[in-house]
Formats: C-alpha cells, structure tokens, sequence
C-alpha cells in the first residue's frame, strides 16, 4: 500500500469509527461532552508516559479513557449538586483537566518531549512510519489496525444495544420501567465515546474527533427521518467527508486534520442549502411557490366577486388592481403572466378577464372556502 | 515588582475583569458553552488577519479574532432556527469546523510567510509574556466599551436573559438584542485569547459567573462579583506564574477560578452546600425536640410503656410534619421504642411529679 493510501484508509476508517457513538450524542443533546472528553484526557496521557516513557503504550488508552471517564462523572457530580447547570460543569471540569495537564507537560520539559500541539492537531501524516511488526513481517500502519479495531467494536456494540439504547435516547422513562437500566446504558455511552475520542485523537487530534462526532450525524439528521437511516447516513457522510478532506491537504499542502474539519463543515453545509424538501433553498421555493399561488388565488377571487357588477369594467382593470389588491404594477404582471401560463386568465385590452377554466377554478376555491351549509 | 510582572498582572487582571463580567450573559442562559466556541472559532480570523495585513500587532489580530468568532455564533444561530439540529450540536460543530479551518490557514501560513508567522500560536495556549502596554490599553478601551453597552442597555439585556418570551411580548427587537449579547461575549473572548488561549478561555467565561451566581441572585451583583473574581484570580495567577519557571499563566488562573467555584459552592451563605446541610441538621434537631416533647407531654398522663400511635403524635403536631420519619430517626438513636402495630413511647420518660 502506498502511505498516500493508508493515510486514506486510517481518516475513513477513524470517521466512521466516531460517527456511530457521535450518532447518540447528537440525539441525546449531549455533542459537548465530546468536547470535554478529548480535552481532558490530557493528564491521562501524560502521566502514561510519564510511566511508560512510551507514547505508544496501552497503559496510556487506559489511563486517557480513565480521565475520560471521570470527567463525565465529575460533570455529572457537579450537575448533582443543583448549584451548576450543565454548561457551567462541563466548562469548569475539563479545562481544570486540561490545565493539570499542561502545567505537568512544563513541570516536566525535560524529561516529556510532548507537545501539547500535537495532542490537540495530530498528525495525520506520520501514520504510515508508525508500523506494526510481527516476527519480522510488515504488517502495515499501527493506526491502520487501532481503527479498524475500534470500527468493528462500535459497530458490535451499537448492533447488540440498538433497540436499548434507541429506546433510552428518545423515551428514557419508558426504558427505565422496561427494565432497560438507561444509567447504565448511560455511562457505557460514555465509555465508548472516551475509548473512541482516546483512540481516535491519537491519529487525528483532539479537534478533528470532535468535528468527526458531530458533523457527520447533524448533516444525516438535515435527511433522514428514521433510526437505521440516520445510522446509516453518519457511517457514509463521515467516510464520505474523509476523502475530499485528504485532497484538499495533499493539493495545497497543508494540515490533513485541519482539511477533513473544515470538509466536514462544508459538506454539511452543502446539505444544508440543498438537501431535498428540507434544504434552505428547496424551502425557498415552495414559499415562494406559495406566495403566487395564495396571489394568483386572490386575483380569481376578486374578479369572480366583480364579474357582474357595474363597476366590473374598472375592477378589472389592469390600472386599478394593483390599488386594490395592494400590489405594486411589476407584481401584477408576474402574477398575470403565471395565470395566464395556466390558462385561468386572459387580457382584453387594458381588462382581465377569467377564462372558463379560471372561472370554474375560482368557483371551486369559494365553494372549499364557504362555511358548510346545512342540508 | 518589575516591569515585565507588573504589565502581565495588570493584564491577568483586567481579562478576568472584563471576560468574568461579561461572561454572566451567557452562564445565566444556560449557554455558557458559547465560549469554547468562540474561543476555538477564534482562529481562522486570527491567520486570516495575519495573511491580509502582514502586521502582528494584537489589534489586528483581534479583530480578525473577533469577525470569524461572531460568524461562527450567527452561523449556529441560523442552523438552530432553521434545522431540527439542537444548539449543543450546532455549537460542536461550529467549534471543530471554524478551529480545523484555522489549523488549515496555519500551515498555509507556514508555507507562504514561512518564519514571519511565528508566534501567531501564542493565542492557541496564550503566553501572558507576550502581553505590551499597548495591548493593556486596547483591552481596558475595548472592555470599557463591552461594559457600557451592558450598562446602556441594562433593562433589556436583563429581560432577554431571564425571559426572552416576556421581551418579545413587550416589542423589544429580541433578535438584534441576541446579537448585541453575543457581539459582547466574543469581546470578552477575544480580549483574553492571547493570555490564556482558545482551549482554556472558557473556564475565565464561566468559573467566575459560576462563582458569583452562588453568592447572590441578584444580576448586578452576581456582574460585579464575577468581575471581581475574575480580576483577583487573574492578578493572582499572574503573580503565582511568575514565582517559579515553568508554570504558565493560563493553567494557573484556570485551577485558581476551579477552587475558587468549589469554594463558592461549598460555603457561600444561603446556597452553600454546608450551610444546606447545617440548616438540614437543625431542622432535624428542631423537629425531634418536637416530637420528644409531645411524648413527655403524653407520658404524664399514661403509664411509662403505654404506646401512642403515630397518628395521636401527627394530630399534635399538625400534617405537615413529617412524625413517621421523625420517629424512626429517634428510634435509631434508642430514644424512643416502637410496640409493632400500637405506637411508640419514650425510653426514658420524665418521672411524674
């Protein structure tokens, strides 16, 4: 495999690994804490290495998860206390994390070469000289293995405790007297999304992970409108969003994490505009659909009320209606333009006239709109 | 004190000053999370303000700061308005997507103006060091404005806060309203991006609004509170970083304002958790002297083991007294016994004169 290849492959496969645990997230209101989470394992990390003097050691996953965990718990401790709303807990507990941290990575210069950088950016682009060996066969990035690894256990977990877990985020009060314990279900959220942030950060940093969590579900939750879709949809835009990310850093050269951020929020934002029916530009279509058809509606009224009255001839007149109807002259003349399109209306002079099918069109729209008679 | 110590105090001060202040207006609506997203959205405005001048000087810089962060904040207010995405999603995403722009310009950065760039990352972990004397003017001028704004619109900005339905109802343009909040938060944030930086900035927005809302609930004290916090923390940190090598300003103030909201929590009067619990207490010690006392009263005219029911003792006592409970804790504590099915008597009753 080519490093360019295996780049690729680690950002897909790190996108869809976050985008099913951040799928929850979402749905549960609780994006932020991703945030809090990959912040916080700092101190984690550091006294890992500290230990290990490794960068690469298991013990370090463990001790991150750990201060991943126990910034979910101290949140919730906090919250406990009804002196706190969640906001305020989530932003004290991890930058008093994040600040123990990064007072032992200066307390310890010199024996950490850690950058705390590096932590929060990663490097996308070292992947391929990290390599896994094994009696003397290359087998291929560490990374490469890391992710897939964590893929296969999201996809696991989230299969056995799909129904639990979808009950408790929508209804957790039905779930509870189902049985299905939510707390419990809860905090092992929890501990997937700290494993997730913990072994994903490694390859991609701390920032990258967030906007991989989130991005891709919010964009799935702008389409789908049921559970296995909007599944479905994170797992594919996540992936989806990796690959034009990759082809930005390696055209301008610049920071693959950063790139792959930055697509995701593009790619939402694409969806965003255009997504059929939903999109903002689809929904300013049929507004302004609307408004035409409620206007073309109003002129068919106005004239089927006048039609035989003496002052026809000046109700229908092309320089009376706008006074009338409050509409400037350029808006008359879109909407007789439309009306005429449809066959509902037809210019006689400086007059406007109902064809038959505008005067049985209007007949209708009186009959649907009169209070209902009684036999 | 020399010179250097002196500017970054007075620096340290005036941020926690300002950002404390003006950090209430988004810890009272529960959305004091803006903060990280701001502070993280920062970046992308710093490079490109870097990029367009090719000036260093912190004015720029912050301005830029300032743009790309308001942006981000009206890019999640149109998300939330108009999709079923929730604010916290909105804010993550915005966060993520505005900061790996920034990472992405940075390296740009580092291509085209090669070593010209360097120190643009001191607003990523912030150095207090690098604060000038000029930087302390544009951050008092700018926090003074931020602040009078709050204080010319004093009325609105508290009806906004606290019941955004009610200002609508009164014609109070709640949106442009919204706005002026955020603009205010985003100065706030910008001001202390350099001395603390975009990761731990949120903690100087929350921690000592957090702090003050413990100690009054009042808003205009709950203000003057979190600004003072905010300035003796700052001020302290500065001084405390400055004692030995290597311990960067930013963490300090950070742990400093974390102690300082545990501290609040615990021991502040009326909400404080210890004087809940000290009040709990002697509530507790009332009612059982309460209850003891119906029963001596009881015991004068029964024999010494006669069991009063429960309901005897609740008449006495009126129906909002908990007496079931009551009774059991003094049952533990063997000042009273319980006869199964009849009622309870003192263990040792007062002897009849």
């Amino acid at each position: 495999m080519s490093p360019a290849l295996e780049i690729l492959l680690v950002a897909v496969l790190t996108a869809a690994a976050c985008a099913l645990p951040g799928a929850f997230l979402v749905l549960r209101r609780m994006s932020l804490v991703s945030d809090a989470i990959s912040h916080a394992v700092l101190p984690g990390i550091v006294i890992g290495f500290l230990l290990t003097e490794n960068l690469q050691h298991p013990l370090l996953l463990v001790l991150a998860g750990a201060s991943g965990l126990l910034t979910v718990y101290l949140i919730e401790l906090l919250e406990k206390t009804g002196r706190l709303r969640e906001d305020a807990a989530i932003g004290l507990v991890f930058p008093a994390l994040f600040s123990v941290g990064v007072l032992l990575i200066a307390q310890l210069a010199d024996q950490v070469h850690l950058d705390t950088d590096a932590v929060l950016l990663g490097e996308l682009a070292f992947v391929p000289f990290d390599r896994l060996q094994w009696q003397g066969i290359d087998l291929g990035p560490r990374a490469l293995w890391t992710m897939a690894g964590l893929l296969l256990m999201n996809v696991l977990l989230l299969w056995l405790l799909y129904k639990e877990l979808t009950l408790a985020t929508f209804d957790a009060a039905a779930a509870a007297v189902l049985g299905f314990r939510p707390i419990l279900l809860h905090y092992l959220l929890m501990g997937l999304v700290a494993v997730t942030v913990v072994a994903a950060f490694h390859a991609v940093g701390a920032i990258l992970v967030i906007a991989l969590m989130i991005g891709p579900p919010a964009t799935a939750l702008l389409l789908a409108r049921r559970m296995p879709t909007y599944l479905l949809l994170s797992l594919l835009i996540g992936a989806l969003s990796a690959l034009p990310g990759y082809g930005m850093a390696r055209v301008l050269d610049v920071s693959i994490a950063g790139s792959m951020a930055t697509m995701v929020g593009v790619l939402f934002g694409l969806v965003w505009l255009l997504a059929p029916e939903t999109g903002l530009l689809a929904r300013w279509r049929r507004h302004r659909r609307q408004q035409l058809d409620f206007a073309l509606d109003l002129l068919l009224l106005h004239l089927l009320h006048h039609e035989h009255q003496p002052a026809a001839t000046v109700e229908r007149h092309q320089d009376t209606l706008p006074a009338h109807l409050n509409w400037t002259s350029e808006r008359l003349n879109i909407i007789l333009a439309e009306g005429q399109r449809r066959g509902w209306l037809q210019r006689k002079g400086p007059e406007v006239h109902l064809t038959p099918a505008g005067r049985a069109r209007a007949t209708q729209l009186v009959e649907t709109l009169a209070p209902a008679r009684s036999p | 004190m020399d010179f250097t110590l002196r500017i970054v105090m007075t620096g340290a001060a005036l941020l926690g000053l300002i950002s404390g202040s003006l950090g209430t207006l988004a810890v009272l609506r529960r959305q004091g999370l803006i903060g990280d997203t701001v502070a993280h959205a920062a970046l992308p405005g710093i490079v490109l303000a870097f990029l367009l001048s090719g000036s260093k000087a912190s004015v720029v810089l912050q301005l830029g700061a300032a743009i790309s962060g308001t942006l981000a904040m009206l890019w999640v207010q149109s998300v939330v308005r108009t999709t079923r995405i929730r604010f916290d999603a909105a804010l993550g995403m915005a966060l993520a997507v505005f900061f790996g722009l920034g990472v992405v310009l940075l390296s740009a950065a580092q291509h085209t103006a090669g070593a010209a760039q360097a120190g643009l990352d001191r607003f990523l972990f912030g150095q207090a060091a690098t604060l000038l004397r000029e930087d302390l003017l544009t951050m008092a001028v700018t926090g003074a404005l931020a602040l009078g704004l709050v204080l010319v619109f004093w009325k609105e900005v508290k009806l906004v806060l606290f019941d955004e339905a009610y200002a609508a109802a009164l014609g109070l343009p709640v949106r442009w309203l919204q706005t002026l909040l955020i603009i205010l938060l985003v100065v706030a944030i910008v001001i202390g991006l350099q001395t603390v930086g975009v990761v731990l900035m949120i903690a100087v927005i929350i921690a000592p609004a957090a702090a003050a809302r413990q100690w009054s609930s009042r808003y205009g004290r709950v203000l003057l509170l979190a600004g003072l916090f905010g300035l003796l923390s700052g001020a302290l940190g500065a001084w405390i970083s400055n004692l030995a090598p290597r311990l960067p300003t930013g963490p300090i103030i950070v742990l400093l304002l974390t102690v300082l909201v545990l501290l609040s929590v615990l021991v502040a009067p009326a909400r404080g958790l210890l004087w809940q619990r000290y009040r709990r207490r002697r509530a507790r010690a009332t009612a059982q002297q309460a209850v003891v006392a119906v029963l001596q009263e009881l015991a004068h005219h029964h024999p010494e083991d006669y069991p009063h029911p429960t309901a005897t003792i609740q008449a006495a006592l009126g129906a909002n007294v908990p007496v079931e409970a009551i009774l059991r804790d003094l049952e533990r504590r063997g000042k009273v016994q319980h006869k199964p099915g009849q009622g309870w008597h003192l263990t040792n009753p007062p002897h009849t004169p």
